[in-house]
């Protein structure tokens, strides 16, 4: 295929486009190196996308939004690293244990994403500086394990509903999306134990916590709004509660999880991020 | 390459047996007229070296259509076989089964049931029909049974959404796919919890990623429990 040719016939149809495959070109090649980095099959050379990156998402916004995830996993890699220093805070060895796969990821996540970024010619933000307490919010995160588990949970739900809601901006470059999605759903796995480890607290137990978001439920004030918007039952226009018998709100709200803005998740990120 | 190698190619430039992605193809075609003028001035067949597979040919047993309605109708069919599953669990426990587990495990049957009948009506016309299912090979009065066939069916869940979602090539449907896949990770993570406490994530890669795995693989992991034949021959590849 000659490509072009095909750009040849393109521009005769829309004299803009040159332009614009102009500056692309460039960066096409950065674009493709994404993939590589991330020693997946290689990023097929599809003129649909090409045409779509020329009207619509350039490789920059890919670097956005694996430079935006990386900030949410410095976050998460540096919480969980802290926390599994503090042993003694833990109850059981199983809880300990647990935190420590989840750190595990959460720093191979921050080298992949970096590597991704560096690789594609990009330069990976650096690592903010982090307060766990939260800045005014003055939470006792690392001396109170429930307080601990509060603040894994949130930073958990969170990181799932941000990946979530940047999917579409990958969707051109399908090695970095699919990449994505396999941390993202990772990050839900991590969301459910802690959920579940809540619930199943000693010293409080959370009977109504369970491993999915019902409803915008959520009973610790100062992390409801990483569930703003949760208690949604439409989905593509389609009303989910009584779609059948089974299905009441709290089941239709559960089987859909919700994204969330990159304003909003900054947000909640930002408490936690010394200015 | 975007485009596969073509079988005919007819006089008029209406393609016959051309099999291409619909991903490129439909944003390719968008350009009124150009679809048409390139495929006849004869490009695809200097289309050389980017060949990612082979020819699309229709099979037997149930068509799940083509372009974003075959990765729809895929989950529909995962989703079918899941709440299949969970409606038996629920309807005839296993033998020494806590309450707790009998909330958790009835509120999965309703999710996926939830997920099964928003893609029956999001389909519409373009369902595929209810499968018949066969878990002749699983012993619902076992507790380690039960949970090992769950586990199987989630995990392939999220292998399956996260390797169909760089198919999927209308960003509303992605979306979609993106809210119903993490709350099948979270079904994954406490069955691997109920099975064994803390194995929520334990097969994460070295790069702490989830498992993706083609429709092919998925198909071929699912056969055992689908009784109805699904000519899977149409999704993208």
């Amino acid at each position: 295929m000659n490509l072009q040719n095909i750009f040849s016939e393109l521009e005769k149809q829309d004299a803009e486009l040159s332009g614009r495959l102009d500056t692309r070109r460039d960066a096409m090649k950065q674009f493709r190196n994404i993939g590589r980095v991330l020693a997946l099959s290689a990023i097929p050379l599809a003129l649909g996308s090409m045409l779509k990156k020329a009207y619509g998402r350039t490789p920059q916004d890919v670097l956005g939004v694996l430079n935006y995830a990386l900030t949410l996993e410095y976050l998460e890699a540096e919480f969980y690293a802290t926390a599994i220093t503090k042993t003694s805070l833990f109850p059981t060895p199983a809880a300990l244990a647990a935190f420590t796969t989840i750190a595990n990821h959460e720093a191979a996540h921050v080298a992949l994403l970096k590597s991704a970024i560096s690789g594609a010619g990009g330069t990976p933000v650096t690592k903010p500086t982090f307060d766990f307490a939260g800045g005014s919010l003055n939470l006792p995160t690392f001396t109170d394990y429930p307080t601990l588990l509060t603040v894994a949970q949130a930073f958990e739900d969170t990181g799932v509903r941000a990946y979530k809601g940047k999917a579409t901006v990958l969707m051109e470059n399908p090695a970095v999306l699919t990449v994505a999605l396999q941390i993202h759903s990772v990050e839900a796995r991590h969301a459910a134990h802690l959920r579940y480890m809540r619930r199943n607290l000693a010293s409080a137990p959370q009977p109504a916590l369970k491993p999915w978001i019902t409803n915008a439920e959520n009973n610790v004030a100062i992390i409801q709004p990483v569930y703003a918007g949760e208690d949604n039952d439409v989905q593509a226009g389609i009303t989910i509660t009584g779609i059948a018998s089974q299905v009441d709100k709290a089941a239709a709200t559960e089987a859909f999880d919700e994204f969330l803005t990159e304003d909003a998740v900054l947000a909640i990120a930002g408490n936690f991020i010394k200015k | 390459m975007f485009i596969r190698k073509t079988r005919s190619v007819t006089s008029n430039g209406k393609e016959e047996g051309i099999a291409m992605p619909n991903v490129h193809r439909r944003t390719f075609l968008k350009y009124a007229g150009l679809g048409a003028a390139v495929i006849t001035a004869g490009s695809l067949a200097g289309c050389s070296g980017e060949d990612d597979g082979g020819d699309v040919t229709p099979g037997t047993g149930v068509s799940l259509g083509s372009g974003d309605f075959a990765v729809l109708n895929y989950a529909f069919a995962l989703e079918q076989l899941e709440a299949a599953f969970y409606t038996q669990v629920v309807a005839t426990p296993y033998s020494g089964i806590s309450d707790v587990e009998r909330i958790f495990l009835t509120d999965i049957r309703n999710h996926e049931i939830a997920h099964r009948e928003f893609f029956r009506k999001a389909l519409g016309t373009n369902a595929i029909p209810n499968l018949t299912v066969d878990f002749s090979t699983i012993d619902f009065t076992s507790r380690d049974k039960v949970l090992a066939a769950a586990k199987t069916f989630e995990d392939l869940g999220v292998a399956a959404y996260n390797g169909a979602g760089k198919f999927i090539t209308t960003p509303n449907y992605l979306v979609l796919a993106g809210k119903i896949v993490s709350v099948e990770a979270r079904h994954a993570a406490l069955i691997r919890d109920l099975i064994s406490n803390g194995s929520f994530a334990s097969d994460a890669d070295s790069n702490g990623l989830d498992f993706a795995k083609t429709p092919q693989d998925v198909f071929a992991a699912a056969k055992v429990y689908i009784k109805t034949e699904i000519d899977a021959n149409t999704l993208p590849k």
